[in-house]
């Protein structure tokens, strides 16, 4: 089956210090997959969502999104951040920062609407934080910040949602909850990259995956390339893992 | 110039020496019938306003030292204004104090972005070079033979007394745009307060919201100047967005509030100053916005070390009677009727309690005693099962 390209990344180059964290990244993402981007820390995992994003600005490379250049796909692409990436003492309410979800699709200047607000309640109950619309986020613990991160990528209605590490510092609930949700959007035909750091959850939850050291060491479907192989190519350690089933 | 003097001599003649003695309640009785006073008081009321509101933005930005860099790299904007026009015309001054404290924030910027200094480093480095240039040219400028230069140390603790009216209407004007701005890009400055990588990954140009904040936060400052001074102006972005922050969760009643908490400080501020002898009015301003900050750090509902302090102690307190009504219902539990007694005695040797927290517990009608048996009562059973609830709540 011939399988469409959601995004697609070429020869991308980033550095800090002169220090080469990603270097000459190419990767082609097909649309519908639910995909774990793994390698140890420091690998640019979380850089190269960054800069595909155009958060950072690579030295050299292009990122194209169904066959455009990101910039002018922006609409159909949804990022989650690290829960660690904002300040949660920050005054505003969980409900507010769903809506922020739809600040994109407003554009300048316009103000959210009931339609908006809508969005954005739908978007908390899918998470299961209906009931907390009102809380001040500073008063949510971890998992319920995720869940609110979650929540406001998801009322974007993307094509294509990066995710920064969405399970760290959740308890199994909340992972599970998180989980069932992406596995629904890869239903619904939705693409879906995750910075992932459990590799023993791998196989369960993902379909697809890519081993990132620096260099992209390996991409492709989990059965095909989950192996100790390319976990030792990544990791550098001889590593074995009993991969269920 | 000229002009300056004039209205100073119309206006202050007569006031003037009013102005060096008279006491608070005076104060405030003629604020109302005194144009002098009116001005002055004006002029800080909505100083103090605009400031309070651009420095909840710079406190949730953290980035509340920018205001501190910023104040003291416009003073060698002054003094070199003063050089070239050889005239203290304010608003020429106040121009040159723009540039040169925008001239700063941009370096501070690029500094940051160019090299690996830290934020603290670029702030710190700009600060003392660009005050220490300004001192420079202001012992400079005193050496100098021109009358004209006597006051221009005004600028380093600010003199309200010094504002006229056109001042105000300059403050007034830039404070109508600010407000305007501010509703106009309301959303955009809150998203990027919270989340700035997001908000670019949602197509808006972060650089021009960030532009448009620091502009504004330069252009109160600079407006500042002349009534708190260079040194302790970043105190007028700080402490009433500090105080504000501590009474609500919600950024639109917080930026209120601060300006509202700034307005109050510049007022009180300038009244102090202006009865106590013409005292500077930079530093009484800062201290009657740091009382505000006091008190909202004491006596805030939610925030403040008052009320956390009384929690902390009720809890401690209702945290004895909740271990004995827990464990009684954790026995009650298994009974089909659940204010079937029980010995006391059950009680003393599992868990331990006290006859003063059973004596609680009767008195809020939770459990029953007879002799040396006790049973819960419906609404003490109730309220267990709930506490298990919100334990369970607070633990997630």
């Amino acid at each position: 089956m011939e399988q469409k390209i959601a995004v697609k990344i070429d020869d991308l180059t980033v550095a800090y210090n002169y220090k080469p964290v990603l270097w000459d990244i190419d990767l082609e993402i097909p649309e519908g997959v639910l995909m774990a981007i793994v390698g140890p820390n420091g690998a640019g995992k979380s850089t190269l969502i960054k800069s595909i994003l155009g958060i950072l600005k690579p030295i050299a490379g292009s990122v194209s999104i169904y066959n455009k250049p990101y910039e002018k796909q922006r609409s159909l692409v949804a990022y989650v951040p690290q829960k660690g990436s904002v300040d949660w003492d920050f005054p505003t309410t969980a409900l507010d920062v769903v809506m922020m979800g739809t600040y994109g699709s407003l554009g300048w200047i316009k103000r959210p609407k009931q339609k908006e607000k809508k969005a954005a309640l739908e978007a908390l109950e899918k998470v299961g934080m209906l009931a907390f619309k009102n809380r001040q986020i500073s008063q949510l613990s971890g998992g319920q910040q995720q869940r609110i991160f979650l929540a406001r990528a998801l009322v974007q209605n993307a094509s294509i949602y990066f995710m920064d590490e969405p399970f760290q510092g959740v308890d199994a609930t909340t992972e599970i909850a998180i989980i069932n949700i992406l596995k629904e959007l890869r239903k619904a035909g939705k693409t879906v990259i995750v910075v992932h750091h459990d590799l023993q959850t791998v196989p369960e939850y993902f379909d697809w995956v890519t081993f990132l050291n620096v260099k992209k060491i390996a991409t492709g479907p989990v059965k095909d390339i989950f192996n100790d192989d390319n976990l030792t190519k990544t990791y550098g350690i001889n590593y074995k893992v009993s991969i269920q089933e | 110039m000229e002009k300056r003097a004039v209205s100073y001599q119309i206006i202050n003649c007569t006031n003037r020496k009013k102005l060096l003695a008279i006491d608070l309640t005076e104060y405030f009785s003629l604020v109302f019938t005194d144009y002098t006073l009116r001005t002055i008081t004006l002029g800080t009321a909505i100083l103090g306003a605009v400031t309070g509101m651009l420095g909840s933005f710079a406190v949730l930005r953290k980035q509340s030292l920018l205001g501190d860099a910023i104040s003291h790299a416009a003073l060698p904007g002054i003094a070199i204004a003063f050089l070239i026009t050889g005239a203290k015309d304010s608003n020429v001054l106040l121009l040159g104090a723009l540039v040169s404290g925008l001239i700063g924030t941009f370096w501070i910027r690029g500094i940051i972005s160019k090299t690996h200094l830290k934020s603290d480093t670029a702030l710190g480095l700009i600060l003392s070079l660009f005050f220490g240039f300004g001192m420079l040219l202001l012992t400079f400028i005193q050496k100098q033979p021109n009358a004209n230069q006597a006051g221009l140390d005004k600028y380093l603790f600010g003199q309200a007394a010094t504002l006229v009216e056109s001042d105000v209407w300059m403050m007034a004007m830039v404070t109508g745009l600010c407000l305007f701005v501010l509703l106009l890009f309301w959303k955009e400055f809150k998203i990027l307060l919270f989340d700035a990588d997001y908000t670019k990954t949602l197509g808006f140009n972060t650089k021009f919201i960030d532009i448009l904040i620091t502009t504004f936060i330069v252009l109160a400052i600079v407006l500042g100047l002349q009534t708190v001074g260079v040194v302790l102006m970043s105190a007028m972005l700080l402490a009433p967005a500090a105080a504000a922050r501590q009474w609500t969760n919600s950024l639109g009643v917080m930026v209120f509030l601060a300006a509202i908490f700034g307005a109050f400080s510049g007022v009180f501020g300038t009244a102090i100053s202006a009865s106590q002898n013409n005292l500077s009015t930079g530093p009484v301003i800062v201290i009657v916005a740091g009382v505000f900050v006091l008190v909202s750090f004491i006596f805030s509902p939610s925030r403040g070390l008052l009320f956390k302090q009384i929690r902390f102690i009720k809890n401690r307190r209702d945290l004895q009677w909740h271990k004995t009504l827990a464990f009684m219902y954790n026995i009650a539990e298994t009974h089909e009727d659940i204010s079937h007694p029980h010995a006391i005695k059950i009680l003393n040797n599992f868990q331990g309690f006290t006859k003063g927290t059973l004596q609680k517990l009767v008195r809020k009608n939770y459990v029953n005693l007879d002799g040396t048996m006790w049973s819960l009562t419906e609404e003490g059973f109730e309220i267990a099962s709930n506490l298990y609830n919100q334990q369970s709540d607070n633990n997630e």
